[in-house]
């Protein structure tokens, strides 16, 4: 068997990556080489995704080495989903840089690092095998310390700092929660894992581990109460480094959690899927308390991060087809929207050269077209219809109450109530009153070079919300997979 | 005060041939037994670390004058590129390959793709370790 467009996704950004290197110093044939292949990359995951989506799960078994002995590559519908939105993500902000990125930096190995950390991000999404799920995790972490501390200013330095600290802190408890999965079980394959966790007796040790690992990963996806880090280390680095790591790192942790509490704790769903669900609440609440405090355009979008990862895992944790299709689209939606929103603060920045909402004003008579594009954002991500946030939001509370889970429900219309009035302040600040700055009229900053890489993220949005009814049922095909631990295993296991 | 290098300097001429020399044989060693490109590119590094120690900068910039970082790339492209020969015998990507021939000197000799991908190893590792402490060193001055 060959299916080395299992793995594409993986090599394409890294031999970009590599060949890079190679151009440190040459400004133009960097960016014509990122360029070409971030469009590559975006294409083999579409192509990926839609080759799963005709024939099933597939695999990839890296040297010959047959599972569970080999390091396996499993593409399924919802890490093939995943590697689309993050080359959408990744070509979006990579043609942000261009435009934003000082010439100092690209000599600093920005692209080859860019790339690199896109190989570890699809990497952690693609992979088989929970060590390598590490290994990827380390190869991201890695290229975002460089990328997060590029250009050096004391601010970055500082926040960098304990970025770097706590990540290596939730590097070395996932590798003792790895060294404890193995002693249990004796095998570090998800699928082997599934299997064997299923047949053993489920003692209070499988829960030890599990909550071991939701530590980890929360602490990557920034779940309460573990997203301290977040809003100020995002604060440093410029809008191109901060957009990429608000769309798509924190996804990598939720992403891992989906995959862990759906395939391989799955047996005491009582336990670990109510700690989930509490965590979910707590994580919608605190951030967007954080939102609304802020007066500063990136915070409040760092606290916006913080309480959407809550909803994700929100879905997660209801724990039904319905809930969880809900979650995916959820993701789907989250990415673009997080993503396209940073940029609109890094062009607002460039407008008016401050985050600070009370500073701006009056962009709306100078820039109409970039107002309007972040009020379609804006309401988006508050969850209005018809646009993209709604139907993620809307399929999880009817599963909530469903469920009879009214607390939560509740909690997540209150804060989805708290994201409008965050946004919309935002927009009132930036586009309504009287210019701050002189001479805007006369000699507006050229916005249309910025604005090109987000106009397709905010068609996206409006498309998502449109042909929901589609992407939905896609979304459901997801869920009912993610449900169906026994097609993984299989697809893993042929013979 | 002019300080005496002399026990420094002949020493090292001798023992930075035996770590380099040792360092290629654990790299030959590698992929069977104990050895193999990582551990072999550490010993050549710290060869080389050595000769820096014992003479100047400069001097051994005149006799290695080759940029790390590019070196560190052209490491990765050997190694990636040689995962990808399973591609063209339809196996997977990394598959290795090995088989047995006569070589003159050598007599029979055991030839794999393994080890291509090693030497790109090596190459990384060498020229990671080499541009990390050089670039310490030189930040002091």
């Amino acid at each position: 068997m060959n299916n080395i467009v299992v793995l594409l996704p993986v090599l394409i950004p890294f031999v970009a990556g590599v060949i890079l290197i190679f151009f440190k110093n040459f400004s133009t044939i960097q960016r014509t080489i990122s360029g070409l292949a971030a469009f590559i990359l975006l294409f083999s995951s579409v192509f990926l995704t839609y080759h799963v989506y005709q024939d099933g799960i597939l695999t990839l078994e890296a040297g010959n080495w047959s599972a569970p002995f080999g390091i396996i590559f499993v593409a399924d519908l919802f890490a093939g989903l995943m590697t689309i939105l993050s080359g959408i993500v990744g070509v979006a902000c990579l043609f942000f840089a261009y435009k934003t990125i000082h010439k100092d930096r690209e000599k600093f190995y920005f692209y080859p690092f860019y790339f690199f950390l896109l190989t570890g991000v699809n990497g952690a999404f693609l992979t088989g095998d929970i060590f390598n799920l590490f290994v990827f995790f380390e190869v991201m972490l890695i290229s975002s310390y460089i990328l997060i501390v590029m250009g050096g200013t004391k601010y970055q330095l500082r926040e960098s700092f304990k970025y770097v600290v706590i990540n290596i802190f939730a590097s070395a408890l996932f590798l003792i929660a790895l060294a404890f999965l193995y002693s249990l079980t004796g095998t570090l394959n998800f699928a082997h894992l599934a299997q064997r966790i299923a047949e053993a007796e489920q003692t209070g040790v499988f829960n030890v581990v599990a909550i071991l690992l939701l530590i980890v990963f929360a602490m990557k996806a920034a779940l309460f109460p573990l997203y301290f880090w977040l809003p100020n280390s995002y604060y440093g680095p410029p809008t191109a480094i901060a957009a990429i790591f608000g769309g798509l790192l924190t996804k990598v942790g939720v992403y891992a959690i989906f995959r862990v509490f759906t395939l391989v704790f799955i047996h005491n769903i009582d336990f670990t899927h109510s700690v989930i669900l509490f965590l979910a609440g707590a994580t919608m609440f605190v951030g967007i308390l954080g939102a609304v405090a802020k007066f500063d355009f990136r915070h409040i979008l760092s606290y916006q991060i913080i309480s959407h990862v809550g909803y994700m895992i929100m879905g997660l944790a209801l724990f039904t087809p319905y809930a969880i299709a809900g979650a995916i689209f959820y993701i789907a939606h989250d990415m673009i929207v997080k993503t396209s929103l940073f940029l609109y603060a890094g062009v607002t920045q460039k407008i008016t050269g401050t985050t600070d909402l009370t500073k701006m004003g009056g962009l709306l008579r100078t820039y109409p077209l970039l107002g309007w594009l972040f009020f379609i954002s804006a309401i988006a991500l508050a969850g209005i219809p018809p646009l993209s946030g709604f139907f993620g939001k809307f399929a999880m509370i009817v599963a909530g109450l469903d469920q009879g889970q009214y607390i939560i429900v509740f909690i997540s219309l209150l804060v989805g109530l708290l994201t409008l009035y965050s946004m919309i302040r935002i927009f009132i600040y930036v586009f309504w009153g009287e210019p701050k700055i002189e001479n805007d009229k006369d000699n507006p900053v050229k916005i249309m070079p910025l604005l090109l890489p987000i106009i397709p993220l905010a068609a996206l949005t409006i498309a998502m919300g449109v042909f929901a009814e589609p992407i939905f049922s896609f979304s459901m095909e997801i869920a009912e997979q993610l449900l169906d631990p026994s097609q993984y295993i299989e697809s893993v296991f042929k013979e | 005060m002019k300080t005496n290098y002399l026990m420094l300097h002949t020493i090292t001429r001798i023992v930075t041939f035996i770590i380099l020399s040792f360092s290629i044989y654990l790299f030959f060693a590698g992929h069977n037994s104990p050895g193999g490109g990582f551990i072999g590119g550490l010993m050549m590094a710290s060869g080389l670390i050595l000769l820096y120690l014992s003479f100047d900068l400069k001097t051994i910039k005149r006799v290695l004058p080759f940029d790390y970082s590019t070196l560190i790339a052209t490491g990765l492209l050997i190694a990636l590129l040689t995962g990808f020969n399973g591609l063209l015998f339809g196996d997977p990507f990394l598959t290795q390959y090995f088989d047995y021939f006569e070589l003159p000197i050598l007599g029979e000799v055991e030839l794999t793709t393994a080890l291509p991908f090693d030497l790109g190893v090596f190459i990384v590792v060498v020229a990671i370790t080499l541009l990390i402490i050089l670039t310490i060193a030189e930040d002091d001055s």
